[in-house]
C-alpha cells in the first residue's frame, strides 16, 4: 500500500492549530486550580454552576446528532439512532453505571444500530 | 509522571498501573472508536493522528470534530472543548492539595495525564493528601503509574482506530459509536435530578437554536441549561410555598 492511499483527506494548518489549542485546553482544564501558586477560588455561584455545565455541553452536542437530520427534526421512527440510544441507555441503567458501563453502552448501542442501519436502511 | 525515575521505580507505581489495567480494555475500546469516529467524520488521516497524539480528552475530541468539519471559528471550538472538559476543573480543585508541593511544570504534566478514571481511582486510593515526603512520593508514584497506562492504552488504541478507519466503509455508520460514547459519558455524569434537568434543557435548546450560525446553538444551550439549574438550585426557597411569602417587603 502506498503512503498516498493511507493518508486520506487534505490536512490544513488551521485544523492542526485548533487541535493544538484543544491540547492546551486539556492541560488548562485538568490543572485549572493548581496552575498558579496563589490561593484563590471561584465565586460560590460559579462553583455551583460548574457542576451543571459538563452534562449540558455533552447533551447539546449529542441530542441534535440523534433527533435531527439535515437541519430538521426527524419525522419518522424508522431511524436506527433512536433505538441504538435507547439500547445503550438501557444497558447503562441495567449495570447502574458500574464497571465497563460506558463500553457496554457503546457496544449494545452499536449492536442495535448496525443491523437496523445496514440491514433495513433506517 | 511515568517518565520520572523516582516514580517508576517506586512500588506504588505498580499498584497504580494495575488498578488502571483492569479498566483499560474499556479505555482502549473507546479510544479505538474515537479514532475511527475522527476519520469517519471527515478529518484527514494526518489531522486525526495529530489529534490522537496530543489532545488526550475523548469527549472533548468528539465534541470538537463536528465543529472542525463544519468550519466553526477557533474560539467556539476551544470554548466548547473547555465546556466539555469542565468536570476536570472541578477535579482540579480536589487535586490541588495533593499536588502543590510539585514545581509548576510537573503539576501541569500531571494534570494533563490525569483523566477521569485516574482521578477517580487516585482519590479512592488516597482519601487525604500526604503530610510527609515519603507519603507524597508514594502518591505521586501511584498517580504516575495509573495515568501512564491510561495515556498509553488510550493513545495506542486511538492511533489504531485512525489506521483501521480507512478499511471500514462509511455507509456502515460506525461514526455513531462516537455519539454513543458521549451518551455513556453523559449517563455517568447524570448523578442528580438537576443534572438530568441540565441535560434535558441543553438538548432541547440545542435543537431549538440549531439554525444559529457557527454551531453557536451549543454555547446557547450550555448557558440556558446552567442558568435554569442555578435558578432551580435555590433549595431554601422551595421549602416555603410562595403564597406564604410576604407580598411587599415595604
Amino acid at each position: 500500500m502506498s503512503p498516498d492511499s493511507f493518508f486520506v483527506g487534505t490536512t490544513d494548518a488551521w485544523t492542526l492549530l485548533t487541535t493544538f489549542g484543544l491540547a492546551c485546553v486539556t492541560v488548562v482544564a485538568r490543572s485549572f486550580f493548581f496552575i498558579t501558586d496563589k490561593d484563590w477560588s471561584l465565586p460560590a455561584w460559579a462553583q455551583r454552576g460548574l457542576q451543571y455545565a459538563p452534562i449540558a455541553a455533552l447533551s447539546a452536542v449529542i441530542v441534535p446528532e440523534i433527533v435531527m437530520s439535515q437541519g430538521a427534526l426527524i419525522q419518522t421512527f424508522k431511524d436506527a439512532r433512536l433505538y441504538a440510544v435507547v439500547a445503550g441507555l438501557a444497558f447503562f441503567a441495567w449495570r447502574r453505571g458500574a464497571g465497563q458501563a460506558v463500553l457496554g453502552t457503546i457496544a449494545s448501542g452499536m449492536a442495535v444500530y448496525l443491523p437496523l442501519h445496514i440491514g433495513l436502511g433506517w | 509522571m511515568f517518565f520520572l525515575r523516582s516514580n517508576y521505580t517506586h512500588p506504588e507505581f505498580r499498584r497504580g498501573f494495575q488498578d488502571m489495567l483492569s479498566v483499560s480494555p474499556g479505555i482502549a475500546a473507546w479510544g479505538l472508536m474515537t479514532g475511527v469516529a475522527m476519520v469517519k467524520s471527515g478529518m484527514s488521516t494526518f489531522e486525526a493522528l495529530f489529534m490522537a497524539l496530543t489532545v488526550f480528552a475523548g469527549s472533548s475530541q468528539l465534541a470538537a470534530v463536528p465543529l472542525l468539519i463544519a468550519g466553526a471559528p477557533m474560539w467556539v471550538i476551544l470554548v466548547t472543548g473547555f465546556c466539555v472538559n469542565l468536570r476536570f476543573v472541578v477535579f482540579s480543585a480536589h487535586m490541588r492539595p495533593y499536588l502543590m508541593h510539585l514545581p509548576r511544570w510537573q503539576r501541569l504534566v500531571t494534570g494533563y495525564l490525569s483523566a477521569d478514571l485516574t482521578y477517580v481511582l487516585f482519590v479512592k486510593s488516597f482519601q487525604h493528601p500526604a503530610t510527609d515526603d515519603a507519603g507524597r512520593a508514594a502518591q505521586m508514584a501511584y498517580l504516575a503509574g495509573n495515568g501512564g497506562i491510561n495515556w498509553l492504552s488510550w493513545t495506542v488504541s486511538s492511533v489504531l482506530g485512525v489506521v483501521l478507519a480507512n478499511f471500514v466503509p462509511t455507509s456502515w455508520g460506525l461514526g455513531f459509536a462516537g455519539i454513543l460514547a458521549l451518551v455513556g459519558m453523559m449517563a455517568s455524569l447524570a448523578s442528580s435530578r438537576l443534572r438530568w434537568v441540565s441535560a434535558g434543557v441543553a438538548g432541547a435548546a440545542a435543537v431549538a437554536a440549531f439554525a444559529l450560525p457557527l454551531k453557536l446553538n451549543i454555547l446557547v444551550a450550555i448557558s440556558v441549561a446552567v442558568a435554569v439549574c442555578l435558578l432551580l438550585d435555590k433549595r431554601p426557597d422551595t421549602s416555603h410555598p410562595p403564597h406564604h411569602a410576604p407580598k411587599d417587603p415595604a
